[in-house]
Formats: structure tokens, C-alpha cells, sequence
């Protein structure tokens, strides 16, 4: 009955010798603050207490299926080496906090350096933050830090990037303050419409948003975007959700661009349902003083040893309260170590075979599919992982079918894209093999038939 | 000669013996670089470290032809090499994040009394939980169908949450307490606006959380400060006196950062209300509270709760948290997007709710961190909840009687969860709240809060949870005890401190006039 004892270590007598050296009767009289008339006088209706046993069984009972996968859209699923989990269960690293301490958190702060400059190399940025919610957050909170910089209203954002982070982008401005702009994507090609892009640019623009690889899984081409948006004074900002493709496809920072966002969660974090995940922010150095989130930096010992400190915390709301440039505090830092625990094992050479089997499988599910009657594929640009597909029948009837044989087809774009009521993002990773892809195709072409 | 280079203890010179190409011994110890510090060792930046061509990675085998890049995408796609990433064996990596781990203090090493920040115990069980495959591998768009469970999960969780405060739903979207604040003070501002009303300011107390004047900036609206009272209140004279049709409502966190009972709250919520304002609360504390006072029954119209606080999941070293966010049924309508509902016997997401403040995240909040939190609830139940916050506020106490004696305590009266100390009897020998912090390092516990709330000066802010034994508890009051003798006597000692450390106190005025934030490849 009293299972949850295990988590409290006070014997009765504890308590009585507690209460004696306090100088009260009793636990009652330690609340004696709280006005008689609010306190509670029956106990919560709340399950439990269950021990470790039972807990172990309820919860299984509530775990969902793995099946065959081929959706992504924002998360994917990529193997995770063992490393990963087992140095993330220190528990010198996650029973800690914050960081506040530097002489006792050593371990956290240079995995955080180390981090941020993973980072930045990945991205081809000056500098990086310790880590934001996850990517959706990590871009609004880019929108955020374009308005301070340039004051201007406008944000042009693509209509290719992924639908939730445009979402959480309007969740996130002030209506009176900020509007967003859609730029249409080329219906032929899958990406941004660059000539619609130079029509929108004004003097009012903040800000451009665009994703590479976008919700469509199609690479952009970004090489003559940036001049025109810099020239109209605006900042350049590139999001993903892909980090992988990053392996192979060229850093935004060698492009202009100014601001960096993106998700983190291929880098070695599970899916877990939509979160924890990781938001990446890289930006250039003359924007620093203008960054959100947290910042370590490398510093001296009073001996002048090499350490590492929370820093610039100037920015920040437990210093600059309400001038602070965001209201976060507690970021991801745990998700932020796996991350660089992951591409510490990946290394130079993994993280690019690892891009180029993702790219080379996606091409041979799109080689299949398209040879599949009554399946076409929607976009003639390069993609990365994931790719668009239009097929003849009810898409959500379609997958019904696939799923009875254990597969999980694609996700229906119809929710995102009304005019793509017949289309699917299929996306394919290293953890599909040849035969999965094969059957995949097989159920496929059955369900179409 | 041969420097070998083993990372870790040792930078050892070698040389080739005559005669014997192949084998090396060691031949003098590089004086300087050595140095004797157990399993405190030195370890290289990741970057500096490893060989060319050495891997730490195994793949799926090659089911399929690589496609030829070159041809599928254009030159200006493609990256030339991942610069600067290292190239280490697996094993490197090991060793190089077990030793940073090292230098690392968390809960399971030791006593945390970081006050506001609940820094009790994190069941184990719970982090099997999350990892447990029908969980940690489910994709968040997997078809509702095959995620009942999880959906369930989730709206018992928010279930949960709602009864423990006494509100009547509860989003599990944000990430953390201060996404929390913001998912709230949005949706404040659009309740107003759907009354047709803008409102300017919101009144936030002197000894709130630095999140909650942030968050209302972010949310656009300025911060009217409240000045607490001499017991370390708000008089609800005061709200009063701020509150009008321009203020939007009051930010309150209770009890409060100074360990007290917001005392006044219900009627301070009415004052609030009759001017057509809302109440949020600030729930980063509720760890005093459970089973003991619902939130909901004292006017608060929402509260967000820290998972990572008060639901034992832990902080990870700056997060993941996750700040669930609890409002009563007046607000309900403006929550994020989706809300989990049951219809039949299905549960589904509903996407289609025209007044909410729209999303705040990309997908549903954290779950894997839920998960722990609803793992934790089941464990200890109703019954065990209640026991945490009485044995919580009874450590509190009587940390606070046993340093009464050697530090200066400016509200010296009955505390909640935690209480704040000051300096101020040590000022006399030239020793402050940061030395006083420092040296309790090198006794091997992990310092208070310090220097907050703002209102006290130099405060040292504890709260020892009630996973902490009374053992425990003695030895932290023993050692500062001691500190504070130490500050009489050999006052050196602290300001010196901490010297049983990896690093000893850092520049922090360097590391932010000239900002190193990453390492820079050599080219």
C-alpha cells in the first residue's frame, strides 16, 4: 500500500524528531499559513500507488504498435547507436540542472561548447545557442530575433516549409506588429517560387523563410536568393527538419544566409510521439548580442586553465527580465548532448555515407513507386529523403489497406495542401531496407489495383 | 622521439630504444601537463582528438546501388566535406563523455538544494518507461488508430494534472515552465481579445521568476512591478491600488520564491476578476501543495506546472522539460491546437477549434518527459503526493531552523517548500553569498540558488525536497555550520574556494567581453 514510501526516506520517528526541532506538534501546523477555508479536506481522485511491477504492466498495456514506416514530415527514424542512450543515462548528466555552476559542471558545458561548434560547422554559422524547444520554436524564435534586428514587419515565408512551423510562426507574432506573407511553391517542381519571391520583396520585409529541404522533401536552390533579400534589407533564414541531409547538401551559411533554425531529432533522438526533440539556432557573430537561448563560452580558471561558462547571460530573462531577447530558460540540453554524443560516432565520414544511403534509398523507393500503375510522382526536382507521390484512390483508403499488411505508407498531404487531396509524403530512411520497400511497392500497386 | 598522446591522465615522451624500432617505453613525464588528479582527469575538446580515417559508426549494409550524387544533384548543391568533425572510435567517445559525466554534479551525486527548482529524485523506473519501444518509437503522425494508448495516456495525464490543481483541462503541449507562461499569457490575450478588449499591462510581483516579466514582454505587455510586503507577500491593498480595465491580469507564483504562502491569492484573484483581468499562476513551485490546496479553489484561472520540478522527471542538465498548462473552463476554448478528445470509445485529436491561440510546438510537447511524470503519479498516487509536499515543507523547515543560528534569515518566519537566507552576518569579514556557495563545492554539496529573489540581498534561496533524509540534511546543516565558523575565523578559505574542483572559479567577464563559442578548425 504504501509503495510510494520508496521515493520518501522519513521513518515515523524522523518526523517526530523533525518536528521537535522545529518546535511544532505536529505536519499540520506547518501549513498553518494557509487559510483554514482552502484547504483541502479529501484526498485527490488519483490512481495508484503502484508498485515498480504493476507500473511496468499498466504502461505496457498503453504502448502502441511498430509497424513497417514511411512517414516523416518533420521526425524520422534513424538508427540510433547504443553509445547514444547509454552516455545520455548518466545520471551525472541528467539528475543535474542548469549549468549555474561552472566548477561542478564542467561535463555539461564543454558537451554544450562542443555542441554549439558541431553545430556550426553542420550549418556553416559563426555561432550557435545551447539549443531552443525544437524546430518549430527554434524558427518562430528566428522570426522573433529578424524583428529586433531589422524592426521591419513583413515576413515572406514559403509555403513549402513545414505546415506546423508556419503555424507556430503565427502563434508566436503579435498580429499588430508582424504579418506573414506566403510565397507560393512551383506546383511542377515542388519548390519555392523564387520570381513570386523578388515581387514580395520590399522595403518592409524582415525577413525570408525557407526550408531545405522542404516539407516536400525537395532540395531548394538557394544560390541566388540571398543577394536580392539583402539588397531589400532583409535577413535570409533557412530552417530544415532534416539535419541528415546535411551530410551531403551544402551549408546555408555558405550562402548568406543570416539566420539558421532547425529540428534536431534525426541527430540520435527518438521519436517519442513528437517530443522531446531538439531546436537547432545558428546565426553569424555581429547578431550575437541579438540572440535568444543560452550560450556557453570558453573561458580561464583563476590558475588559467582552459573551463567553460554559461555566458552573454545579459540577454537573458533571469538577468534582464523584461528586456530579455526571449523568455526561455530551460532548453533541451539533454537532447543537445545526444546529439553531439551522435555525430561524435557518425564523425566526418558516417554522417556522409549515412546522407548518401538515405538518398540513394529514397531514389530507388521513388524508382519503384513510379513504375507502379496509378502512382506518379508529383515533383521533377532533387529530394533528399522523402518525396511526393500522387496516387489514384482515396489516399486514407489506400494506407487503410497497407496497414492491414503491417505497413505505415506515407502521410496524406490533403490535411496540410487541400489541392493535394490525392498525394502522399513517403519518406525513406536507412532503416527501411530493400525487401521492406519492395513489399511496400508490392501492397502498393495491390491496394491500387 | 615520440609524443604519444593518451587522452586523459598522461602526456607522456617517447623514445624509439636503439635497436629496437618497434618498442617504446616511457622515458620522462612531461612535468607541467601531468598532473596527479585521480579521477578528476584533463580531456581534450571532442575536436582535438582522434586520427583520419578512424570511425565510431557501423550502418546497414548496402541493400541497394549508391546513386551517384554528382549526376543527381548539381555541384552548387553539395557540400565539399564536413569540416572539423571528428573521427574517433567508439570507444574515444565513450571514454571522452564518461569523463566530462565526471566533472558533472547531479541529483544522484549528491544534495541539490537549488531553491525554485525542485531538484528531488528521479525514479529510475521512469526513464525505462520512456524508452520502452511502443513509446520512444512511435511517430508522432502514426495514425490515430494505432496510437490509442498514447492518447489515452496523454488525457489521463491532463486528467491528472487538472485534479491536482483544482482546473478543468490541461494542455500537455509546451516544453518547458516558461513555454507554459507563454501558451498562457497568449491565450489571456486572446480571451480579451474575444471580448473585443486590449489590454496593456500585467502586474507581476517583485519576487516572481525572471521568465514571468519575459514572458509578458514576449506576450506584448508591460510589467507593472508589485512591491511585496515585510512578510514577503503581495497586500492585495496594493493589487488594488494597480488594477484597472488596461491591466490584463497578474502573474503570481505560489507559494512564492520566498518559500511563503501567497495568503492573500483568493482575495487578490477577486480584486483581479471584478476588473475583468485573470489570475495565472506561476506553478514552478507546487511541489509544497499537492493534495494539500487546489490552486483552482483560490481564483487562479490557469497554472502551468513543470514536470521537471514537481513530477520528479529530471532536468537533463538544462532540459528537456515540460510545462503542461492547467486553466479553467472559461479559457479552455483558446488552448493550443490539438486538443486529445474521446468520442465513443476513440480518442482523437481535434485540430478544429476556431478560437484557440493556434500551435505552439510541431508536434504534441514533450512526451517522452509526460510519460516519466505520469509514471511518477502512478507510483506514488494521491496518498503519496501528499506525504512528498508535507515532507517537502517539513525539510524546508527544518533546514531553516538548523542555519537559523549562523545565517542571517530575513523573513524569519514559518517557510513552504523552501527558504531564503542572506549574507549579511558574513559581510563583516569580507565574505559573500558567492563564497559562501563556493565553498559548500568543495565540501561536496551543490550550492543553493543564489543572489535571487532580487527583493532579498545576497540571498541564499534552499529547498531541499522531500527526497532528502533528515541524515542529509544534518550533515548540509553541519557543513555550513562550519562555513560560517570558516568565515569568522579563516575567512581565506571561502573566498579561495572552491579548490577540490576540475576547474577552480572561472572569468566570466572574459568569457563574455570576448565570446569563444565554439572551437575553430585549423586550416
Amino acid at each position: 500500500m504504501e509503495d510510494y514510501l520508496r521515493y520518501i526516506p522519513h521513518t515515523e520517528e524522523d518526523v517526530q524528531k523533525m518536528l521537535k526541532a522545529i518546535g511544532v506538534k505536529s505536519i499540520e501546523d506547518l501549513f498553518g499559513n494557509i487559510p483554514k477555508g482552502h484547504r483541502l479536506s479529501k484526498p485527490l481522485g488519483l490512481p495508484g500507488p503502484l508498485s515498480e511491477p504493476d507500473l511496468i504492466r499498466h504502461v505496457q498495456s498503453l504502448e502502441s504498435p511498430i509497424l513497417t514506416s514511411f512517414i516523416g514530415g518533420g521526425a524520422y527514424h534513424h538508427f540510433i547507436p547504443a553509445v547514444v542512450s547509454h552516455l545520455a543515462s548518466r545520471s551525472e548528466f541528467y539528475t543535474a540542472y542548469t549549468p549555474y555552476q561552472p566548477e561542478i559542471s564542467q561535463g555539461t558545458l564543454q558537451a554544450i561548447f562542443e555542441y554549439q561548434t558541431l553545430m556550426c560547422q553542420l550549418t556553416g554559422m559563426e555561432v550557435s545557442n545551447a539549443s531552443m524547444y525544437d524546430g518549430a520554436s527554434s524558427l518562430a524564435e528566428a522570426v522573433l530575433m529578424a524583428h529586433r534586428i531589422t524592426g521591419r514587419k513583413k515576413i515572406l515565408v514559403s509555403e513549402a516549409i513545414h505546415p506546423e512551423y508556419r503555424k507556430v510562426i503565427q502563434t508566436y507574432i503579435d498580429p499588430e506588429e508582424q504579418e506573414v506573407v506566403l510565397i507560393p511553391y512551383l506546383k511542377k517542381e515542388g519548390r519555392t517560387n523564387e520570381k513570386a519571391l523578388a515581387q514580395f520583396l520590399d522595403q518592409d520585409v524582415s525577413a525570408v523563410i525557407i526550408q531545405s529541404p522542404n516539407f516536400f522533401g525537395v532540395i531548394e536552390d538557394l544560390k541566388n536568393i540571398g543577394e536580392g533579400i539583402h539588397k531589400a534589407g532583409g535577413l535570409m533564414i533557412i530552417c530544415f527538419s532534416e539535419a541528415i541531409a546535411y551530410g551531403i547538401l551544402k551549408p546555408p551559411g555558405e550562402m548568406g544566409v543570416d539566420i539558421v533554425a532547425g529540428e534536431g531529432q534525426s541527430l540520435g533522438i527518438p521519436l517519442s510521439f513528437g517530443g522531446p526533440y531538439l531546436g537547432l539556432f545558428t546565426t553569424n557573430e555581429k547578431f550575437i548580442r541579438n540572440m535568444p537561448g543560452r550560450l556557453v563560452g570558453e573561458t580561464v580558471d583563476l590558475e588559467g586553465k582552459r573551463g567553460f561558462v554559461l555566458t552573454l547571460a545579459t540577454r537573458e530573462q533571469h538577468i534582464r527580465r523584461e528586456k530579455a531577447t526571449s523568455n526561455i530558460c530551460t532548453n533541451e540540453g539533454l537532447c543537445a548532448l545526444m546529439a553531439t554524443v551522435y555525430l561524435s560516432c557518425l564523425g566526418k565520414k558516417g554522417l556522409r555515407e549515412l546522407a548518401l544511403m538515405n538518398l540513394s534509398k529514397a531514389e530507388y523507393a521513388k524508382k519503384v513507386a513510379s513504375r507502379i500503375k496509378g502512382c506518379r510522382l508529383t515533383f521533377s526536382s532533387p529530394t533528399f529523403n522523402e518525396f511526393v507521390m500522387e496516387i489514384e484512390g482515396d489516399p486514407e483508403k489506400v494506407l487503410e489497406r497497407l496497414r492491414r499488411e503491417g505497413i505505415v505508407g506515407g502521410l496524406p498531404l490533403a490535411r496540410f495542401y487541400p489541392e493535394l487531396n490525392r498525394h502522399l509524403l513517403v519518406t525513406v530512411t536507412e532503416m527501411n531496407a530493400r525487401q521492406e520497400i519492395d513489399r511496400w511497392a508490392k501492397e502498393l500497386e495491390k491496394a491500387l489495383k | 622521439m615520440v609524443i604519444c598522446h593518451s587522452f586523459g591522465i598522461w602526456i607522456l615522451t617517447f623514445e624509439l630504444l636503439e635497436g629496437t624500432p618497434n618498442a617504446v617505453c616511457p622515458r620522462e613525464i612531461t612535468m607541467g601537463k601531468t598532473r596527479d588528479t585521480g579521477l578528476l582527469q584533463d580531456e581534450p575538446l571532442i575536436f582535438e582528438q582522434g586520427g583520419e580515417g578512424r570511425r565510431g559508426y557501423s550502418l546497414p549494409q548496402w541493400d541497394i546501388e549508391e546513386v551517384e550524387v554528382n549526376r543527381l544533384l548539381p555541384s552548387h548543391f553539395l557540400r565539399k566535406e564536413l569540416e572539423g568533425f571528428p573521427q574517433l572510435s567508439e570507444m574515444d567517445v565513450v571514454r571522452h563523455f564518461t569523463r566530462l559525466s565526471q566533472w558533472n554534479y547531479g541529483v544522484d551525486n549528491g544534495f541539490y538544494p537549488l531553491g525554485s527548482c525542485t531538484m528531488k529524485y528521479n525514479p529510475k523506473i521512469n526513464e525505462e518507461v520512456a524508452r520502452m519501444k511502443g513509446f520512444a518509437h512511435i511517430h508522432p503522425y502514426q495514425p490515430e488508430s494505432l496510437v490509442q494508448g498514447i492518447l489515452k495516456l496523454m488525457v489521463e495525464l491532463g486528467g491528472f494534472l487538472s485534479e491536482i490543481t483544482g482546473m478543468d483541462q490541461t494542455t500537455l503541449q509546451p516544453a518547458a515552465g516558461a513555454h507554459g507562461e507563454l501558451t498562457g499569457m497568449m491565450m489571456i490575450r486572446a480571451a480579451l481579445q474575444a471580448r473585443g478588449e486590449k489590454r496593456k499591462r500585467v502586474l507581476v510581483p517583485d519576487t516572481a521568476h525572471g521568465t514571468n516579466c519575459s514572458t509578458s514582454t514576449v506576450a506584448s505587455y508591460q510589467v507593472v512591478e508589485i512591491k511585496s510586503n515585510e512578510r514577503g507577500i503581495i497586500p492585495p491593498r496594493k493589487v488594488e491600488e494597480l488594477m484597472d480595465e488596461e491591466v490584463a491580469g497578474i502573474m503570481v507564483t505560489n507559494p512564492n520564491t520566498l518559500g511563503f504562502f501567497e495568503e492573500h491569492l483568493a482575495e487578490i484573484a477577486e480584486i483581479v476578476h471584478r476588473k475583468g483581468g485573470f489570475v495565472y499562476c506561476d506553478g514552478a513551485n507546487l511541489n509544497a501543495l499537492m493534495g494539500i490546496v487546489k490552486l483552482g479553489d483560490l481564483g487562479v484561472d490557469m497554472v502551468h506546472l513543470n514536470l521537471h520540478k514537481t513530477f520528479s522527471t529530471p532536468h537533463g542538465g538544462g532540459g528537456p522539460g515540460s510545462g503542461p498548462l492547467a486553466v479553467k473552463s472559461e479559457l479552455a476554448p483558446f488552448l493550443p491546437v490539438p486538443v486529445i478528445e474521446k468520442e465513443g470509445g476513440t480518442y482523437r485529436f481535434n485540430f478544429d477549434r476556431p478560437k484557440s491561440i493556434g500551435r505552439i510546438k510541431a508536434f504534441y510537447g514533450n512526451f517522452g518527459v509526460a510519460l516519466k511524470a505520469y509514471a511518477y503519479i502512478f507510483s506514488m498516487g494521491a496518498e503519496g503526493l501528499k506525504r512528498a509536499s508535507e515532507m517537502a515543507v517539513l525539510n524546508a523547515n527544518y533546514l531553516m531552523k538548523g542555519l537559523k543560528g549562523s545565517f542571517d534569515l530575513p523573513y524569519d518566519r514559518p517557510c513552504m517548500h523552501e527558504c531564503v537566507f542572506t549574507d549579511r552576518h558574513q559581510e563583516k569579514h569580507h565574505v559573500s553569498t558567492l563564497d559562501i556557495a563556493k565553498r559548500l563545492i568543495d565540501y561536496g554539496f551543490h550550492p543553493p540558488t543564489i543572489y535571487f529573489p532580487l527583493v532579498v540581498k545576497g540571498a541564499l534561496m534552499m529547498e531541499p525536497t522531500e527526497t532528502e533524509s533528515k541524515e542529509g540534511l544534518d550533515r548540509f546543516i553541519e557543513t555550513m555550520t562550519a562555513i560560517a565558523k570558516e568565515a569568522e575565523e579563516n575567512s581565506d578559505l571561502l573566498r579561495q574556494a572552491p579548490t577540490k574542483v576540475k576547474v577552480r572559479r572561472l572569468d566570466e567577464v572574459r568569457a563574455a567581453r570576448k565570446p569563444k563559442l565554439r572551437w575553430i578548425p585549423n586550416k
